[in-house]
């Protein structure tokens, strides 16, 4: 395969002798890509980083300084800074531990014959199609302390979930709940019809119990997928944005990704800001590096 | 295989078919509540208890298209009879819809709307061309450090937006791009495009090189062959991809919300700036919604073969 490629590079051969040589055309449909990925989304970080090092507060006309690691430092030392790392924490928790759960439950459910199987699992596909911060929306309509149906239907009154601090974050994670179970769902729908029939059936000719059958057969093949799933899902959560921005002004529920949007854009702290963000970037870059890890394992069976 | 199914076997069945109706009713809920909500006369919308039975009817969408004052005075009884059905509906709200000479203001709300149209397919065409040519290029040839650059490609995808955001914000603002329909195109393009690449290598990798390779032995050159092979077997791969660009761009709020707040704003930071004034008709903000997310919804129907795929950038394929 190796030596077709090597061959067809060759720039004295037949194909290369009409028309543009591999060699050209490779690089025109390749470089156009990556210099515009780099123009619109590395060079603006090389940019940031810069600023992250000095006081530049981009509303104001004033000159500004360079103060070296000074941002790094104050937001590492900034108790507050810590707050909202720790709601993210909690919030990737309730959430990605309730789609992981529910996902994975329906899946379960759903991994038999049935009528109507394929409408069905398209329509419990939709809300993760949806706009979150459309979604967050119509959550509010839903969470309404005075007509909203959530609350009548539990019984709470007037108690608004939503604005109490206590319960405002889970709130959240519950329409993030909503929303993204039925990802974890279509992965872990692949993962189970992948296990091949055979091993039930032996399962059931030595009379293996269905937990011991569930435990030992079903969740060791499908933990690759659940995992990709998993970690697609932490990255994902703890970037949040538009859905907690949308639902909720609690300060209790003030991911790090919208504390950086307040720092940045409506008390332009530029220069703070863009530390903040490099902080941020250097997590996120773990979680994708082991994302990726696993996603060309998974590629490999 | 005829297995002997058991009594207890089916029994378990019909416990799970029970579950799977709890479930569905669980997840469809919200979205019955919103579309329904769009439908509602303006008094049934927020009452306690809920209302779940009622006479639909279409006046939160001729509200929501047309800029409207509260009546003071009831309205001339000639006027009303003369008027077509969708004013009458306004007046019976006790509201008067503003006029320039005979025809009906309109809301800002089809503006955003088209934005989002514009915005949402220039990007997608942008990024599932540059993808596809792209992808072509990894699936075929030799690509010196293609790991690390399809890693590189792919990590641009996962960059927070705000992260991104506050450079490009100065860098807009810099060359005159904030609030403007390009400057959207282009970001949304960046954001789609390390994910139309990884996708369409796929699908590229899917079809086999022995068709080209025959088109070349027969005279083609390798651009012919791209053009009149390879892009026909790819076509179902591009349409998805396209889909699922799309609807990404069509959803996106933090870019929207911080680069543009007028000229160029799309309807997923302008319909929820509508709540809160006061006086919410909460009828009108649901028929905005629910235009706002019926095309995803005929998406998602149509892509429902390519999801799995989709959402797993490719990596998993059935």
């Amino acid at each position: 395969m190796v030596v077709s490629v090597l061959n067809t590079l060759d720039p004295q051969s037949r194909a290369a002798a009409r028309g543009w040589s591999d060699l050209t055309i490779r690089n025109i449909f390749i470089i156009p890509t990556v210099l515009f990925l780099i123009v619109f989304n590395i060079f603006p970080l090389i940019y940031s980083l810069g600023y992250s090092f000095t006081d530049f507060a981009a509303n104001r006309n004033v000159p500004w300084s360079f103060v070296g690691l000074q941002n790094y430092r104050d937001l590492l030392a900034d108790q507050r800074i810590w707050t909202n790392f720790v709601i993210t924490a909690k919030y990737v928790i309730v959430s990605v531990g309730g789609q992981m759960i529910i996902g994975f439950g329906i899946a379960l459910l759903l991994n038999r014959d049935f009528p109507f199987k394929g409408v069905v699992t398209t329509l419990l596909l939709l809300p993760m199609m949806l706009s979150a911060a459309v979604v967050g929306l119509f959550w509010q309509l839903l969470y309404s302390p005075s007509w909203g149906p959530i609350n009548y239907i539990l019984g709470l009154r007037n108690f608004g979930l939503l604005s109490d601090a206590d319960t405002a974050l889970y709130a959240v994670a519950i329409t993030d709940i909503w929303m993204w179970s039925p990802f974890v769902m279509l992965l872990s729908l692949a993962g189970l019809s992948a296990v091949p029939k055979h091993l039930y059936e032996a399962a059931a000719i030595d009379r293996a119990s269905s937990w011991y059958t569930f435990t030992r057969i079903t969740l060791p093949l499908v933990a690759p997928i659940l995992m990709i799933a998993l970690i697609f899902r932490t990255m994902e959560a703890f970037k949040t944005f538009d859905l907690a921005y949308v639902l909720s002004v609690q300060p209790t529920t003030e991911l790090i990704a919208i504390k950086l949007y307040r720092l940045a854009f409506q008390q332009w702290d530029t220069g703070r800001s863009s530390a903040l963000a490099y902080i941020v970037l250097i997590m996120v870059l773990a979680i994708t590096n082991i994302y990726v890890k696993y996603l060309n394992k998974v590629k490999e069976r | 295989m005829a297995a002997v199914r058991t009594g207890g076997e089916i029994a378990l069945n019909r416990i799970a078919i029970v579950a799977v109706l709890v479930v569905m009713i669980v997840f469809l809920a919200p979205i019955y509540w919103i579309a329904s909500t769009a439908f509602k006369p303006r008094a049934l919308a927020t009452t306690v208890p809920p209302t779940v039975l009622f006479q639909p009817e279409l006046t939160p969408f001729v509200k929501l298209f047309t800029k409207r004052v509260q009546q003071t005075k009831p309205v001339d009884p000639a006027t009303y009879a003369a008027a077509p059905w969708w004013e009458k509906a306004v007046y019976d709200g006790g509201e008067r819809i503003l006029k320039v000479g005979d025809s009906p203001q309109l809301s800002p709300y089809p503006d955003r709307f088209v934005n989002s149209l514009i915005i949402a397919i220039s990007s997608t065409l942008l990024a599932v061309s540059m993808g596809t040519l792209t992808a072509y290029g990894f699936s075929r040839f030799k690509v010196k450090g293609e790991a690390d650059l399809l890693f590189f490609i792919l990590s641009t995808r996962m960059l927070p937006p705000v992260v991104v955001a506050i450079p490009m914000y100065l860098m807009y603002r810099a060359v005159g791009l904030n609030d403007t329909h390009i400057g959207l195109i282009i970001l949304y393009t960046a954001f789609n495009l390390s994910f139309s690449v990884w996708l369409m290598k796929g699908f590229m990798d899917e079809i086999p090189k022995e068709y080209e390779e025959a088109a070349l032995v027969d005279g083609y050159t390798r651009m012919q062959a791209f053009f009149k092979i390879v892009l026909p077997e790819a076509a179902t791969g591009i349409a998805a991809t396209a889909v699922f660009c799309f609807i990404t761009a069509w959803n996106e709020y933090a870019f929207a919300l911080i680069m543009t707040n007028r000229r160029a704003q799309t309807a997923p930071p302008f319909i929820p700036s509508q709540v809160g004034s006061g006086l919410t008709d909460w009828t009108v903000i649901a028929a905005g919604t629910v235009l706002f997310l019926l095309p995803v919804a005929i998406f998602t129907f149509l892509l429902r073969n390519h999801l799995l795929r989709g959402m797993s950038f490719g990596a998993i394929r059935k």
